[in-house]
């Protein structure tokens, strides 16, 4: 079908494109900004999108004060970990729910759209005591759990929808075929349902990374603190900060979620297109 | 679509079994000390932020390892922004850090709440004669004190030295400070094309209005011989809203776009010369230095004085010990040991704070002219707990009666009886509630 959009139209598309990405994008710029300015630019009237006297005074300090590269390995670890375990246990689940029609399944559903309606503070204080019993307070193991857990439903919700949009005809083929029901699985429906478990890793994992109020209360050692609880160190009482190595921190921070975006983001578009197309 | 794929290999199994095993051992990493050796292990939360006062207070940290082989002290790092959140969850799972760093206006719901040791018994004398009993009764709820006060700031005004000679005005100094009218007509005289002669950071209007309020003889709560508090709003409480209202709206010598500026958001506009003065806490004294630009000339000048004086409320940061603690005796050792009169001075320096106690309140470092702390010493002595910080039922009146009272009075939204009725009528119903 021809585009009924005239060049006109068109170039306006392009504008209002670029002002949205310029609108997204301004946090992140600022912050990369701040990040390489002096103190005195920072309290300048007139500030400046390109720093003055760029330094790396920011970056030095960030480090000398605080453990970044201890607490962005424990975040990494927590955040790799949690990711690989929400997908390993809800892409079984996400498949029984997804191919078998009935109450249950329906329920299933139900229940996750449900319990993203908790907010953390209802659930922290039982959650601790449950871990305080299971010895899991302190520790990063602790906190993988309660990442599985809180990351969960959302995979689970992500995932039914990747596999409901593997043809049901395709196992069917390869049923005729003569495959059996794991090697089907293994060989037909794997393959095609491997961009929705990598854009479903990729949201356990940011979700994990980011987060910050379950590391705080449950890990107590300074040597297990993860990324978001460590930035918090850079801020004073009544919103003061110091605003320089925090925007170092938090610049540094936010470089393994893009690297991640990056090298897989072309298997995300894959699997947000399976299926698109009926063929 | 892609050929057919072979089964998966066995490196992702094996890539899992390795991630698995490496954060078992890191899990497995524990800071924590172990009384089997003897040895006591406390947990020392400080939510020193500063780059100073983090390095300060990790310093005496170590001196008191190195010095106390048989208790040793584990720094924690917390943060101001999640302290209370954190701690409440640390005391209902009987988790907390053994000596707790925090303000007294976030106390008094741990204290209430039977989480926090009573110190009377536990402190030496020494500490207890050095800090002044208007400091201990911020930390004191009901019979007990549950924190020692030590560090603490003042509201001062940050002034541009240059336009403040170039006005002519007098100077203040805390002996002669300006009264609350002679400070609205400084304000004028410092206002001029472009420039106006204060901008209020007002975001959060309750905490300043009420402690600079004690100044003029405003208390605005007031206990009852039954111990239950009422509010009331006397002619002492409307002194440094109306300054403050006026000079916003009728001399205009206030800067209206800072009413919702947090202190920080201010600084660019005082170093850029577009308000005269800033009224800031003690501490932020440390950013100015830091951000000014080079050749900015700034002096610390004393708060306004009315019928009281220079009365100002204040809640100092304090250092308390978990009720739960199995060690308070050596908690309280330690405690005593950072708050040495020595020690004081250094995180107080730190901090850019005055401390509590009178021995470190002498020390010289803290009364040089440099950077205006000799200004803020000499108001040590005029500072009081800060007038709400203990009754309870305060966070809500604050939150959904005083701040957008406020907030619409200082904007001319609303008058003064608008405003009175608020806090008043609206606050006492909400104090009722709590005190039932």
């Amino acid at each position: 079908m021809r585009s009924r959009t005239g060049p006109v139209g068109r170039a306006g598309q392009y504008l209002a494109l670029l002002g949205y990405l310029v609108f997204l994008a301004f946090p992140f710029l600022w912050l990369v900004s701040t990040a390489f300015k002096p103190a005195r630019e920072l309290g300048s009237l007139h500030p400046t999108w390109l720093p003055r006297h760029p330094t790396l005074d920011n970056f030095r300090q960030a480090f000398d004060e605080q453990p970044l590269l201890r607490a962005g390995l424990n975040s990494l670890l927590a955040a790799v970990s949690a990711a690989l375990i929400a997908v390993l246990v809800a892409t079984p689940l996400a498949y029984a729910i997804a191919r078998r029609k009935g109450r249950l399944a329906t329920a299933a559903t139900g229940w996750v759209v449900v319990s993203q309606a908790f907010p953390f503070v209802l659930v922290v204080i039982p959650l601790f005591l449950v871990l305080k019993d299971l010895h899991l307070i302190d520790s990063l193991a602790g906190l993988v759990l309660v990442y599985v857990v809180w990351a969960l439903p959302f995979a689970l919700w992500m995932l039914i929808g990747y596999v409901r949009a593997v043809p049901r005809e395709l196992e069917e083929a390869a049923a005729v075929d003569g495959a059996g029901r794991l090697r089907t699985l293994v060989s037909v429906t794997a393959p095609l349902l491997a961009p929705g478990l990598v854009a479903t890793w990729l949201f356990a994992f940011i979700t994990a990374w980011n987060e910050f109020f379950f590391a705080l209360v449950l890990l107590k050692t300074p040597q297990k603190q993860t990324l978001p609880v460590v930035l918090t160190h850079f801020l004073g009482a009544e919103g003061a900060a110091d605003l320089g190595p925090l925007a170092a921190a938090a610049f540094l921070a936010t470089l393994p979620s893009l690297a991640v975006f990056a090298v897989i983001q072309r298997r995300i578009t894959g699997g947000m297109l399976a299926g698109a197309v009926k063929s | 679509m892609g050929g057919r794929r072979s089964a998966p290999a066995p490196r992702p199994a094996a890539a899992v079994a390795v991630w698995a095993l490496l954060l078992a051992l890191l899990s497995g990493c524990s800071g924590g000390g172990s009384a089997a050796d003897g040895i006591v292990t406390l947990r020392f939360q400080s939510l020193a932020w500063q780059k100073e006062s983090v390095a300060a207070t990790k310093e005496l940290v170590k001196e008191w390892n190195r010095t106390h082989p048989a208790v040793r002290v584990q720094y924690v790092q917390g943060s101001w922004d999640t302290v209370h959140d954190q701690l409440l969850t640390a005391f209902e799972g009987g988790e907390a850090p053994d000596v707790i760093h925090d303000a007294t206006d976030d106390l008094a719901d741990f204290a209430h709440g039977g989480d926090l040791a009573d110190l009377r018994a536990l402190l030496p004398a020494a500490l207890k004669a050095d800090i002044p009993a208007r400091s201990w009764r911020t930390a004191t709820f009901g019979a007990g004190v549950y924190g020692v006060p030590f560090l603490q700031e003042p509201r001062v005004l940050i002034a541009n030295s240059r336009l403040l000679k170039a006005s002519g005005v007098r100077i203040p100094t805390p002996e002669r400070p300006w009264s609350w009218p002679e400070f609205r007509e400084v304000t004028k005289k410092l206002t001029a094309k472009g420039r106006y002669g204060i901008g209020w950071p007002l975001r959060e209007p309750v905490s300043l209005t009420l402690n600079l309020g004690l100044s003029a003889g405003g208390e605005l709560f007031h206990r009852g011989a039954d111990g239950t508090v009422r509010l009331a709003f006397d002619a002492g409480d409307a002194v440094v809203p109306e300054t403050v209202h006026d000079q916003v709206n009728a001399d205009r010598s206030a800067a209206r776009t800072t009413l919702g500026m947090g202190g920080s958001d201010t600084l660019p506009g005082f170093f850029g010369g577009r308000y005269a003065m800033v009224p800031l806490g003690f501490s932020y004294r440390q950013q100015i230095v830091q951000q000014a630009p080079k050749g900015f000339e700034w002096t610390v000048l004393p708060a306004p004085a009315g019928s009281a004086g220079l009365d100002q409320g204040v809640s100092p940061q304090t250092l308390s010990i978990a009720r739960d603690s199995a060690h308070k005796r050596e908690a309280a050792e330690f405690i005593a040991f950072l708050l040495r009169p020595p020690n004081m001075v250094r995180l107080a320096e730190g901090d850019w704070m005055l401390p509590t106690g009178t021995g470190a309140l002498k020390d010289p470092a803290l009364r040089t002219a440099r950077y205006g702390w000799a200004t803020g010493a000499a108001l040590a002595r005029e500072l009081r707990p800060a007038p709400a910080q203990s009754v309870r039922g305060y966070p809500e009146w604050k939150d959904k009666v005083a701040t957008p009272a406020y907030q619409e009075y200082y904007s001319g939204a609303i008058g003064l009886d608008e405003l009175r009725h608020r806090l008043v009528g609206e606050g006492n119903r909400v104090l009722v509630r709590y005190q039932r």
